[in-house]
C-alpha cells in the first residue's frame, strides 16, 4: 500500500481517536481530516483508515458513500456550493447557480459536482446551508457567504487566486 | 404590542459583544454553573435526601422547558426516562446538526456565543451524572466547528471542563465531532450511529430508546442546541419563575427563524404563544410585511416538514373562557398564537420554529418539487417506502414542473404519501410525506390544473407530430 500521511496529520489523528471511547467512532472525523489535507479520499486513504481503526475496508467505504460531503475523487480547487433548498430557491439561488455554471461553461441543469475544464472550479447545489433568512447564500470551500447577487458572486470570485 | 423576548439571543447582535470566554464572563456567563454546583444535597419533604443534580433535574421539569429540536417533548421528561440504574455510563449528546431547511437559530448562537450553549451542556452533564459529551455539529458548519472548539480549550484552560471542575469532584469532558452533510443525522437515533462511525440509519424504537440503549447501548440524552441553552437560563431563573415565560404547556421562549418572501426576514426570539403568526410575518416588530404589492399564499410553520397552511385557512381550535369553560372558536391562520399546541391542534407542528412564507408569485408545484427533491436526496434508505417513494414523488413533481404533468397527478402523489407515513423506522417518512400531503390536498386545483394543461397540450402537440424535447432527469 502506497499511501503516506504527513506526520503532523497522523498526529492530530492518533489525538482523534482519544476523544472516543470505541476507536470506530472515530471514523467521520479521520475522513474530514483526510479530505481537507489531500482534497478527497482515495481507495487508498480509505484501506488506510479502516487498518488504523481496526476495521474491514468496506466500513469506511460504506460512509465515504452515504455522507454527500465525501469525494472519491478531486474536485475544483476552489468548490462553490449554492443552497437549493427552498427558501433560498424563492431568493434566487436557481439564477446564481446558473450564472456560476455559465461563468465555467457548465451544465446548469445537470445533477452532481462539475468541475472547469482548468480544475480551478467546481460548482454544485447543495441542499439546505442553514440560513435561510439571508438566502440566497453559498460556500466558497470553507467561507460561507450572505445574500449573493450575481455581481457579489463576482467580486467573490475576484478573491479566489 | 407584539415584541421580541430575548433570554437566549439577550447578547447576540448587541455592540461589541465576541465569542470568546473572557466576554462571556462580563455579562454574568457561567454565574448559572456556579450556582447549579452550589446546590447542595436538602431533604425533600418525604424525608429522603435529595442531591443537588437531582434538584436541577426536578427544576428543568417544573420550568416545563419542550425541545426547541422539532419534536416539542418535555425535556424534563426525557432526562427522567434515563436509565440510572443499569451501572453503564451516561452520555449526553448535543445535536448541532441543524438541517431542517427554514431553520438558522442555532447557527447564531454557534457562532455568536458558543458559550451559553457549553455553560448549559456542563449543568446538563452534571445534572444527570455525564463525564463524556459529544457536540455534533453538521459538517457544513466547518468555521462553527473551530469556534466551538476554540471555546471548549477556553474553558479547559478556565477548568470549567476537565478534570475536578472548579474545585469539585466532578469530571467532564466534551467532544466535537462533525457530521458530514446528511440531513438524517439530525434524527437522534441516526445522529447515534453516526457518532459511533456508522451511516446515519436510525434505530427501531423500541428497543433502541436512547434513554436506555443509546451511545455504545448506554444511556444517552440528545438534547437540541437551543434545549441546553436554556437549561443555563432555567438554573438562574428557577424552575417556576422560567413557567411565567411563555403560556401554560407552553413555557419559556423560543427563537423563531423567518424566511421566504417577507420585507425583514431573520431571527426573532419571543414568548411561546404571545405572538401570532400574522404579527410575526407582518409586524414591524418582526417581519414587517410581504413585499410590496404581494399577497400571501401560504407558510410552512415549523421548518420544511411541517404542513403547510394556506392564507385564509380557518381551524376551530378548543379554548378555555374567562368563566373556565371550555369553548370551540374558529381562527383564522394568522391569528395562531406562536406555540406548540396551537400548531399541533391546527394540525401542523411548530417544529424547529421556522416559518416559510410564500406569496401570490409562488409557483405552488414547483414549491414542493424543490422540497420533495430534498427528501429524495436525504433519505438514508433504509426503509423501503421512503427510499422508493420520497424518489416516486420527486420524479413526478420534476415532471410536472417541466410541462410533463398529468391531471391524476395529484392523487398519484397523494397515494404514494399515504403509504410512506407511518411505514418507516424514523420519523423522516412523516417528514417527507407530510409536505405532499398537505400541499396537493389544500392547493389541489392548481396541481390538476398544472397536470391538466400538460396533457391538453402534450396531446395537441403529439398529433401535430411535434417533438418533445424529453426533460433532463435526476
Amino acid at each position: 500500500m502506497s499511501f503516506t500521511i504527513p506526520i503532523e496529520l497522523e498526529a492530530e489523528l492518533n489525538e482523534l481517536v482519544t476523544h472516543y471511547p470505541q476507536k470506530r467512532s472515530a471514523s467521520l472525523m479521520f475522513l474530514h481530516a483526510i479530505q481537507e489535507h489531500f482534497g478527497y479520499i482515495s481507495k487508498e486513504a480509505m484501506e488506510w483508515t479502516a487498518a488504523k481503526l481496526e476495521l474491514s475496508p468496506i466500513n469506511i467505504y460504506e460512509l465515504v458513500t452515504f455522507y454527500p460531503m465525501f469525494r472519491q475523487e478531486p474536485a475544483g480547487k476552489y468548490q462553490i456550493k449554492v443552497c437549493r433548498t427552498l427558501s433560498c430557491a424563492l431568493a434566487g439561488s436557481g439564477k446564481l447557480h446558473k450564472h456560476f455554471c455559465e461563468k465555467f461553461g457548465l451544465d446548469s441543469h445537470a445533477h452532481g459536482v462539475q468541475t472547469s475544464k482548468d480544475g480551478e472550479f467546481s460548482v454544485e447545489f447543495v441542499e439546505c446551508l442553514a440560513s435561510c433568512g439571508t438566502g440566497p447564500v453559498m460556500m466558497c470551500n470553507e467561507d460561507f457567504y450572505e445574500a449573493v447577487s450575481n455581481s457579489k458572486a463576482d467580486e467573490i470570485l475576484q478573491t479566489c487566486k | 404590542m407584539p415584541q421580541q423576548y430575548r433570554l437566549i439571543l439577550k447578547n447576540i447582535d448587541a455592540p461589541g459583544y465576541t465569542n470568546d470566554l473572557d466576554c462571556y464572563v462580563r455579562h454574568g456567563g457561567y454565574e448559572a454553573l456556579k450556582k447549579a454546583f452550589e446546590m447542595g444535597p436538602r431533604v425533600s419533604p418525604d424525608g429522603g435526601t435529595v442531591s443537588g443534580p437531582e434538584k436541577i433535574r426536578k427544576t428543568v421539569l417544573e420550568s416545563g422547558l419542550r425541545g426547541r429540536g422539532g419534536a416539542g417533548f418535555s425535556a424534563g421528561l426525557k432526562w427522567s426516562f434515563v436509565d440510572r440504574k443499569s451501572g453503564k455510563p451516561i452520555y449526553l449528546i448535543c445535536n448541532a446538526d441543524e438541517s431542517e431547511p427554514g431553520t438558522f437559530k442555532d447557527r447564531q448562537i454557534i457562532y455568536k456565543d458558543p458559550h451559553q450553549l457549553i455553560e448549559g451542556m456542563i449543568i446538563s452533564c452534571y445534572a444527570n451524572d455525564v463525564h463524556l459529551a459529544y457536540i455534533y455539529i453538521r459538517g457544513e458548519f466547518p468555521e462553527g466547528a473551530r469556534i466551538l472548539k476554540r471555546a471548549l480549550a477556553e474553558a479547559k484552560a478556565k477548568n470549567l471542563l476537565g478534570k475536578k471542575i472548579l474545585g469539585s469532584d466532578y469530571d467532564l469532558e466534551i467532544y466535537i465531532h462533525r457530521g458530514a452533510g446528511a440531513y438524517i443525522c439530525g434524527e437522534e437515533t441516526g445522529l447515534i450511529e453516526s457518532l459511533e462511525g456508522k451511516r446515519a440509519y436510525p434505530r427501531i424504537k423500541p428497543p433502541y430508546f436512547p434513554a436506555i440503549l443509546g451511545l455504545y447501548m448506554c444511556p444517552t440524552i440528545v438534547n437540541n442546541v437551543e434545549t441546553l441553552c436554556h437549561v443555563r437560563h432555567i438554573v438562574n431563573m428557577g424552575g417556576a419563575d422560567y413557567a411565567k415565560l411563555g403560556t401554560p404547556n407552553n413555557t419559556g421562549t423560543r427563537i423563531v427563524s423567518l424566511s421566504g418572501q417577507v420585507k425583514k426576514p431573520g431571527y426573532y426570539e419571543i414568548e411561546v404563544g404571545k405572538v401570532t403568526i400574522g404579527e410575526l410575518i407582518n409586524h414591524e416588530n418582526f417581519g414587517g410585511g410581504l413585499l410590496d404589492g404581494r399577497k400571501l399564499k401560504a407558510i410552512i410553520p415549523g421548518g420544511s416538514s411541517a404542513k403547510v397552511f394556506k392564507a385564509g385557512e380557518k381551524f376551530k381550535l378548543k379554548k378555555k373562557g374567562a368563566d373556565g369553560q371550555m369553548t370551540t372558536v374558529e381562527v383564522d391562520m394568522l391569528d395562531l398564537p406562536y406555540d406548540f399546541d396551537s400548531l399541533q391542534a391546527a394540525g401542523s407542528m411548530s417544529g424547529s420554529s421556522a416559518i416559510i412564507v410564500m406569496d401570490d408569485s409562488v409557483d405552488i408545484v414547483e414549491a414542493l418539487a424543490n422540497l420533495s427533491e430534498f427528501y429524495a436526496h436525504e433519505s438514508c434508505g433504509q426503509c423501503t417506502p421512503c427510499r422508493e417513494g420520497s424518489l416516486w414523488m420527486s420524479k413526478a413533481l420534476h415532471r410536472m414542473t417541466h410541462g410533463e404533468g398529468r391531471k391524476q397527478d395529484a392523487d398519484y402523489l397523494l397515494n404514494i404519501a399515504q403509504n410512506i407515513q407511518g411505514r418507516t423506522i424514523c420519523a423522516f417518512g412523516e417528514a417527507c410525506s407530510w409536505p405532499v400531503l398537505s400541499f396537493v390536498k389544500k392547493f389541489k386545483d392548481e396541481f390538476e390544473a398544472k397536470g391538466a394543461a400538460d396533457e391538453s397540450r402534450n396531446k395537441v402537440a403529439a398529433t401535430s407530430k411535434v417533438t418533445i424535447a424529453a426533460s433532463p432527469q435526476r
